[in-house]
């Protein structure tokens, strides 16, 4: 396969209920590929995790997905609030989110974290009052 | 473990996935947390969980799980119902609390030869 599949998706951040349906698709279409199982299953973890912090904290956002030869490429990217300080984001439990998303079942703080851990490689890229954008790669 | 054994132990009534009744499952876990599901599991086929709303579908779709518990008689939507069968999961609504539930479930097998 030498040519680059991309997919392209709007993530809405007024429904939380609608949260994740992207990540439910790329992991169908990844099915569909035939990529190995544990491939399909870092990208979509990442990818979820990336879409839910989009919907909680940026009011959404939009994710592409990119499929190469070697690696897959996530990049979801947002016109929210940005955020203050990175490092301390990367850390397990620690979290911004509302008490009205820990009710959901999100916000414990480990949304980056997982993000790192299932990926070969995290960019976050971020200014106050401009936005987010995150790059993971994840090696084929 | 059969899921049609754990529709049995735990009294549930099936909401969606007839058909996957017959799938053998090893282990399960038990949170309200979706963040620490998708943190902490591995290989873990069934989800019991007193949260609803369309993200424990898809948390349980990420994990490849194959089976959500409700419990404590709590009522998935129409939509999450949806969202299950599109993704090949189980899902069944016991009466009993999570913990109860787990317990059963860990007594009769489930999750008892897996090493961390």
């Amino acid at each position: 396969m030498s040519e680059i599949l991309k997919f392209h998706f709007d993530i809405d951040g007024s429904d939380f209920s609608s949260a994740g349906a992207a990540s439910v698709m790329v992991k169908k279409k990844l099915r569909q590929l035939s990529y190995d199982p544990e491939i399909i299953r870092k990208v979509s973890i990442a990818m979820y995790e990336g879409e839910i912090n989009m919907v909680i904290h940026a009011n959404g956002g939009t994710a592409d997905v990119e499929i190469h030869d070697e690696e897959i490429i996530i990049i979801l990217s947002d016109n929210g609030p940005g955020i203050a300080d990175v490092e301390l984001a990367m850390q397990e439990g620690y979290s911004t989110a509302r008490d009205s998303i820990r009710n959901l079942g999100f916000g414990a703080g480990m949304g980056f974290p997982n993000m790192k851990k299932y990926t070969d490689h995290l960019q976050v890229d971020t200014a106050l009052g401009v936005g987010t954008t995150v790059t993971m790669k994840v090696k084929l | 473990m059969k899921i049609s054994e754990i529709r049995d132990l735990l009294d549930a009534k099936v909401k969606a996935g007839e058909e996957l009744l017959d799938h053998e499952v090893a282990s399960a876990c038990c949170s309200d947390m979706m963040s620490d599901v998708l943190a902490y599991v591995k290989d873990q086929g069934v989800l019991i969980t007193g949260l609803v709303n369309p993200q424990v579908i898809r948390t349980a779709n990420m994990m490849d799980m194959v089976c959500v518990v409700f419990a404590r008689s709590k009522t998935p939507t129409e939509e999450m119902i949806e969202l299950a069968k599109e993704s090949d999961i189980a899902v069944m609504c016991t009466a009993k609390r999570a913990f109860e539930a787990s317990g059963i479930l860990y007594m009769a097998g489930l999750s008892r030869n897996i090493e961390d």
